[in-house]
């Protein structure tokens, strides 16, 4: 049966099919879908589908489950790896019994992500193998057979899709068959559990071996193929670059052998081989690292093979970005010497606006950012930030985040500052989730190293930026069960932080007069600003009008907010359809013009 | 047959919604198909491009610039943004609802409307203008502008499947309780390209 599935849809349909008991994860773009998918049908199916509040976490709790049997699948966006990069390296060494499969999705771009690493290569650093699809169909056969793959070798598989795989829909073949499973026979005690370093090192003898199993499982692979063509020249190219060098060669009208690759690590040498074996020069398209290249040079130097190596390391194929059709058609041209003969259409368009992404109107986060800003106004004090989508904070007029580089680093970051800066003010902003998925640590660091500093917490309920996801900090599981949500407020006390407030973004002079006092505190300060993402607010509040009598065109709302239901009218500011009646535009309004709509004047 | 659409917009207009009806539509009539859409921190008011590709050959999802056959723009400047992917001959179906970004009321950046404008009529070998959100406003919300604009691309005869199927997609896609409001929208966005 055929069905429109997202990419990360299809992962969810293919791990079912594979027979998946157990799914964890943390959210994170382009990855969330899979783990959500598979929680929609987590009853249906009778698997167990939990969110974990961090990778690390995720991948422990999978790992746990596959030492007893089980099939287990965990999810997560690439930089999420770096947080779970420490049980899966020892995991390597120790192996598995169920099957286990991560996925974790890679943005070149980036364009939801704060770096564009590769995780094919850190599967191969942690010697594990990796598979790469290059579309929907494919992604849903990988994640079925990954777990046999797991099983086989001993070892969790790696299962890197990108954004382009993750977030496009294909028609894909679906099926109601699972793939029969061993059985689940449970944990048995046993020494191989237990990594210690005399362990640790004849484990490495074994996993150093399961590196050619690995490679000798993926000569027969049909995730790897080799396209016929003519002529001496060809083309390998991994993961979604495949279909762009297909349809390049389409528009170019040429028919030269291709070999694709699913597998790209371990790289089967004797397909590899044979697919040389009548080439004089090849290029090697692949989006991020040269991760086939590499392994292409080092088999090329070893076999003797006098073949032509083009990709990364001549910089025909670019390291960063995505690729597309375009740039591989352009790429192949060079690498063929051949003269493209369309020109580009130049356009002369008239200027357009920047768009970035911003907060939406009524966001509570712009609330929170306003009233620190002005409780801390004439001071310089520098505003340490996080990553969700209070990030925005720090596009204009806000401007108020002042670093971001990876989740749970605003308290930290914000206590090496205040080490250097001791009489600037230190404010960390993180968000629910963020709080508890590394937050914590930092916040524990802080109060004990006897920081000085305020730390508020977005608390908009929910984890916003990557789809809106459940967390601990929430009344209801994953699979939308309740349970007893963790209090922040009351984590903080617990953490031994002597100031803690929870006040509402909404409610201007009260958030104010808590920002102040935090502001002034001796010590670790925690507000919590306790306000529901708007996304998640269906009607409720009514929308605000301006009443142009009393407006003054001041301008405050437009540039002190920056809130896009505001625009500049032909008379002054103009308030429209998207406001969601926020209120924080009233409150702020030196002439109280704006009212409620359709109020009484 | 082949057919390449690329739909721009604005976050929030409904892009990754219109994409997917007119694939299901696709997929619904036999023919194979891809989207790519703007998921994640782009959808937060920013720039946002759906692309979808239906019949025999679609390859990667992404549409090479300049080869798309139609053009969707939900929003004025993310319509001339999109024109670089537009084929030579293109088809140009415009909103002409303006979102201006806060960078535009803040006096980092410009919108000149008319100039747009224009310079669609120059540029455009076929386009079409209408004014979808004060349509979909008249059918019942200003958040239907989507189903505005697929109802106009409808009434052109240039999809691979009839209206009626479109329409039936649409109905099985969206909640129940916001059916008559939309089937409200498909109709105006049809009578405002001419269609009865
Ligand atoms: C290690 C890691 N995991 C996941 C992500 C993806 N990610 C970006 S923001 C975010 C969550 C933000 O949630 P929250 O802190 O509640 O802020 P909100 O978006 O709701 O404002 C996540 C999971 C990431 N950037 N890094
Ligand atoms: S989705 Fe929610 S948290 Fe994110 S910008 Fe919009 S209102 Fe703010």
């Amino acid at each position: 049966m055929k069905k429109l599935l997202m990419g990360n849809e299809a992962m969810a349909y293919g791990a079912i099919e594979g027979g998946v008991q157990v799914v964890t994860g943390y959210p994170g773009t382009p990855s969330s879908e899979v783990f959500t998918s598979l929680a929609a049908m987590a009853k249906e199916k009778k698997i167990v589908a939990q969110w974990s509040v961090n990778e690390k976490v995720a991948l422990e709790v999978a790992a746990g489950a596959a030492y007893a049997g089980a099939r287990a699948m965990v999810t997560m966006k690439q930089v999420g790896l770096n947080v779970a990069a420490d049980p899966l390296m020892t995991l390597a060494y120790i192996g598995i019994k169920g099957g286990l499969v991560l996925v974790v999705a890679d943005d070149p771009g980036p364009h939801s992500s704060q770096n564009e690493q590769d995780t094919r290569r850190f599967a191969s650093f942690a010697k594990l193998p990796v598979l790469d699809p290059a579309d929907p169909q494919e992604a849903l056969i990988m994640a079925r057979e990954a777990f046999e793959i797991s099983e086989k070798l001993g070892l969790p598989v790696l299962l890197r899709p990108t954004t382009r795989t993750c977030h496009v829909c294909q028609d894909v073949e679906v099926s109601d068959a699972i793939v029969p499973t061993q059985e689940v026979t449970g944990f048995e005690k046993n020494p191989g559990w237990v990594i210690f370093p005399s362990l640790a090192s004849k484990r490495h003898s074994w996993l150093n071996q399961q590196q050619d199993e690995a490679r000798q499982l993926f000569e027969s692979s049909s995730f790897n193929r080799i396209d016929p063509g003519t002529g001496r020249q060809g083309i390998i190219a991994g993961g979604v670059a495949y279909h762009y060098v297909k349809e390049a060669l389409d528009l170019l009208g040429l028919d030269i052998p291709v070999l694709k690759i699913g597998t790209p690590y371990p790289l089967p040498v004797n397909l590899v081989m044979k697919y040389l074996d009548k080439l004089d020069r090849v290029l090697v398209v692949e989006e991020q690292e040269p991760v086939l290249e590499d392994q292409l040079i080092q088999m090329v130097f070893q076999h003797r093979r006098p073949v032509i190596l083009r990709g990364k390391y001549n910089r025909l194929v670019p390291r960063e970005g995505e690729l597309d059709t375009g740039k591989v058609k352009e790429i192949i041209a060079n690498f063929l010497k051949i003269e493209l003969s369309d020109h580009k259409k130049v356009l002369n368009s008239p200027p357009l606006p920047v768009r970035p992404p911003i907060l939406c109107a009524g966001c509570p986060h712009r609330a929170s950012f306003y009233v620190f800003k002005q409780a801390a106004l004439g001071t310089d004090a520098i505003f340490t930030g996080d990553i969700g989508c209070y990030t925005l904070g720090n596009m204009a007029p806000l401007h108020a985040v002042d670093t971001c580089l990876c989740m749970g680093a605003s308290i930290t970051i914000g206590s090496g500052l205040q080490m250097v800066e001791p009489n600037k003010k230190i404010v960390a902003f993180l968000g629910d989730s963020t709080f508890f998925h590394t937050g914590l640590p930092g916040l524990i660091n802080a109060v004990h190293n006897q920081a000085k500093q305020t730390v508020v917490v977005l608390d908009n309920r929910t984890t916003a930026m990557t789809g809106h996801q459940s967390h601990p900090g929430l009344p209801r599981t994953a699979i939308g069960e309740p349970v007893e949500p963790l209090d922040i407020a009351r984590l903080a006390e617990a953490c031994g932080v002597g100031f803690v407030r929870v006040v509402d973004p909404y409610d201007y002079a009260a958030s104010l007069e808590v920002a102040r006092q935090a502001l002034a505190f001796e010590g670790v300060a925690v507000v919590v600003m306790r306000r529901e993402c708007v996304a998640l607010v269906k009607g409720g509040q009514t929308a605000r009008v301006i009443d142009s009598e009393k407006c003054l065109d001041c301008g405050l709302c437009i540039e002190e907010l920056g809130c896009p239901a505001i625009a500049r009218g032909e008379e002054g500011p103009v308030i429209g359809d998207t406001c969601t009646g926020c209120d924080l535009c009233r409150q702020l309004c030196p002439t109280g013009a704006i009212i409620e709509r359709g109020g009484a004047e | 047959m082949r057919l390449d659409i690329v739909i721009t917009g604005v976050g929030g207009q409904g892009n990754v919604l219109a994409s997917r009806i007119l694939a299901k539509a696709a997929m619904e009539w036999g023919l194979p198909v891809r989207t790519s859409e703007a998921i994640g921190m782009a959808q937060r008011e920013g720039v946002v491009m759906s692309q979808v590709r239906m019949g025999e050959g679609a390859y990667g999802a992404l549409i090479p610039d300049g080869s798309a056959d139609i053009l969707l723009g939900f929003e004025l400047a993310e319509t001339i943004r999109g024109l670089a992917k537009l084929k030579t001959g293109g088809v140009v179906i415009a909103n002409r609802q303006t979102i201006f970004p806060v960078s535009v009321s803040l006096g980092l950046s410009q919108y000149e409307p008319e100039q747009m404008i224009s310079y669609l009529e120059n540029t455009a070998a076929q386009y079409h203008l209408l004014d979808a959100t004060a349509l979909a406003g008249e059918a019942g919300t200003y958040k239907c502008t989507n189903i505005v604009m697929l109802g106009a691309l409808a009434s052109l005869g240039i999809l691979p499947y009839d209206e009626e199927h479109l329409k039936q997609v649409m109905l099985d896609v969206i909640p129940p309780k916001l059916r008559d409001i939309n089937l409200r929208a498909f109709a105006l966005g049809r009578q405002a390209l001419g269609g009865e």
